[in-house]
């Protein structure tokens, strides 16, 4: 490369690589392109000096910066928590529904709280509005398993039922086919029987011959006149609102297999005013007792 | 100098050469420090390697490619850790080979999913997620239910771990059919056992049918222990910040 080779027409240096009796123009590289390479270069250098990055024998070279990323989120939590604080003050001194519905700031603080939290532990089993599924029940109704009030709703949260807190709020409705209590007939007939405390048409036959078994087997839970127990979580068999539907394939079902839905409790993810705030939240979607 | 590259670019085996070392000092820079830092991986209490049922539902989880679409790693992010719970921690993934932290969030994370949701939702939402997650976009995985687990070569996935370092021992090994079997037998003879080797395990029928042990068990049982391990109580924050 000693004795570089001029192009005649460009007047441009040659690189002396020659295919075929065609060279190659050694151009150089476009300016903007170039300073944006050494930029980058300088840039890297100013990066590692500021910034956590080489590696040493004990430990790493921090950066003078001192940059940590979870120094960061932790300032930037308890910033958070700084600006929530004075409502989850309040929040864990409240007893009763009414301490929050007569203040409309918290009111709304929580409700928002409570609405984002809902989305993004709740919603998947109960659906976005609360409106519910098969097996998990709607929480913008009136008919409650456990209760309604503020304190049942947040002790269901706190503990759970038939989750795996030690407190959880539990109770069984039981396999009658599986475990051999009734047979098919039987259970054909208390089919009729629940069919008939809904207020719906039922074999009046079925019935007859299923109201002794109701009284041995199922008073205990959903009470004399099937209203239900909500000590016990057991459903008020009376209405129209069905957890595991109310089609006589459904019922037939729920008496044969036995139900157990279970719900986690919430103390290992979120905190006593999360859970809180979160009841209220559930409270207010229009079944709040 | 700058007009000598003539030297390499027309040396093919010196230009390999060249390129070799150029790379290997990135690889080394990056990798060779993970093999002796001790502080690359947080002194916390509670995480123990998987057990034989939980390592078959990983498994599973990875045939499926349940990682194309979650990742499994909350990074320490304020908006993150208010959704998902406290940052993963290296400790949580120390055991995991190859690790899930994943690059695509078509769902939610799911480093913390264990304990979130009960057995049955995970199987309702893995047989039809829209049946309980009516705009879902996940794919349906009935056939879980239905195939039976063929833990024919547990021994060898332990094995095969402990040579990339999970510290299995021959007990572990020997006993990996019979604590997988135990996991989904809450009546097991060996429970006591199985609990000593994998500390608070999580003991059911996962899938709520006593009769076969089925892909379902293990891909729930893996799913209820996801992020559930560290007992953040042991764990010192400021002094792993990094
Ligand atoms: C894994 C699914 C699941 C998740 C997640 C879940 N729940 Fe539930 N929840 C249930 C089931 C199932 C029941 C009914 C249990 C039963 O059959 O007694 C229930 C019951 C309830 C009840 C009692 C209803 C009544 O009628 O007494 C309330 C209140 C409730 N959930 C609120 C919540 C809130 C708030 C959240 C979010 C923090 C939540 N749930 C998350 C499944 C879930
Ligand atoms: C030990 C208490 C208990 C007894 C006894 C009991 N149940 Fe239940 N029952 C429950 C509970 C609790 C539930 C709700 C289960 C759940 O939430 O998963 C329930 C649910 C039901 C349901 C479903 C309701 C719905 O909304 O879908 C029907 C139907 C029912 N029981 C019928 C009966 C009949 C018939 C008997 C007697 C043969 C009976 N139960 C005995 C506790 C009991
Ligand atoms: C095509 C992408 C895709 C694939 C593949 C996929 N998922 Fe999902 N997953 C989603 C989406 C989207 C959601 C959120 C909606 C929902 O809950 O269904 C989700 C939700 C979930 C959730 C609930 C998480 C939470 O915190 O609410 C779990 C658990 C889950 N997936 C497990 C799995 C498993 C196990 C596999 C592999 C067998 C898998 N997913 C494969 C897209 C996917």
């Amino acid at each position: 490369m000693s004795d570089k080779e001029i192009d005649q027409p460009t007047g441009v240096e040659t690189t002396g690589h020659e295919w075929d009796g065609i060279k190659e123009l050694n151009n150089p590289l476009p300016r903007w392109w170039l300073i944006i390479l050494w930029i980058s270069i300088v840039w890297s250098v100013v990066y590692w000096i500021l910034m956590p990055s080489w590696p040493g024998i004990s430990g790493h070279f921090a950066g003078i910066r001192g940059h940590s990323d979870r120094e960061n989120v932790a300032i930037a939590i308890s910033a958070l928590e700084t600006e929530r604080s004075a409502q989850m003050q309040q929040l864990k001194s409240v007893s009763s529904i009414n301490d929050i519905e007569s203040d409309p700031q918290l009111l709304q603080f929580v409700l928002e709280a409570g609405e984002s939290m809902f989305g993004d532990n709740c919603a998947t089993c109960h659906g976005a509005g609360g409106q519910g599924f098969k097996g998990y029940p709607a929480l913008v109704d009136d008919a409650w398993l456990w209760g309604g009030t503020l304190d049942n709703i947040s002790k269901t949260l706190h503990h759970g039922i038939r989750s795996t807190h030690p407190e959880s709020r539990l109770s069984v409705m039981q396999a009658y086919g599986e475990l051999g209590v009734f047979n098919g007939d039987q259970i054909n007939d208390m089919v009729e029987y629940v069919v008939n405390l809904s207020g719906r048409d039922a074999n009046a036959d079925a019935v007859a011959r299923a109201t002794p078994l109701y009284q041995q087997q199922c008073v205990s839970c959903h009470g004399v006149d099937g209203t239900g127990d909500q000590t016990q979580g057991a459903p008020n068999l009376t209405d129209a609102i069905w957890l595991y539907g109310g089609e006589r394939s459904e019922i037939y079902e729920t008496i044969k297999n036995g139900r157990e839905g279970v719900m986690p409790h919430w103390t290992d993810r979120l905190t006593d005013e999360q859970i809180t705030a979160l009841a209220v939240y559930v409270h207010s979607l229009g079944g709040g007792e | 100098m700058l007009d000598r590259h003539e030297i390499l670019e027309k040396r093919g085996l010196l230009l390999s050469v060249a390129i070799l070392v150029v790379v290997a000092i990135g690889g080394i820079v990056e990798i060779a420090p993970l093999f002796y830092l001790e502080s690359t991986i947080e002194k916390v209490k509670g995480v123990r390697p998987y057990s034989p049922l939980e390592l078959a539902g990983r498994n599973i989880y990875l045939r499926e490619g349940c990682y194309t679409c979650h990742s499994q790693m909350v990074r320490p992010l304020r908006d993150e850790v208010e959704r998902y719970g406290h940052y993963s921690l290296a400790a949580e993934s120390m055991y995991d080979h190859p690790f899930q932290w994943g690059s695509k969030r078509t769902g939610p994370d799911l480093a913390r999913v264990g304990g979130k949701y009960s057995d049955a939702w995970h199987q309702q939402h893995l047989v039809d997620p829209r049946s309980v997650v009516p705009e879902s976009v996940m794919p349906p995985y009935a056939m879980l239910n239905e195939r039976a687990l063929d833990y024919s070569q547990v021994e060898a996935w332990l094995k095969a771990n402990r040579v990339v370092g999970v510290p299995y021992t021959d007990e572990m090994i020997e006993n990996a059919k019979n604590d997988l079997e135990a996991q989904v037998d809450p009546f097991s003879e060996i429970y006591d056992d199985f609990i000593a080797r994998y500390p608070k395990a999580q003991i059911r029928e996962f899938d709520g049918d006593p009769r076969k042990i089925t892909e379902m068990d293990a891909m729930i049982a893996y799913l209820q222990v996801l992020g559930t391990m560290v007992d953040f109580s042991t764990y010192e924050a400021e002094e792993n910040y990094r």
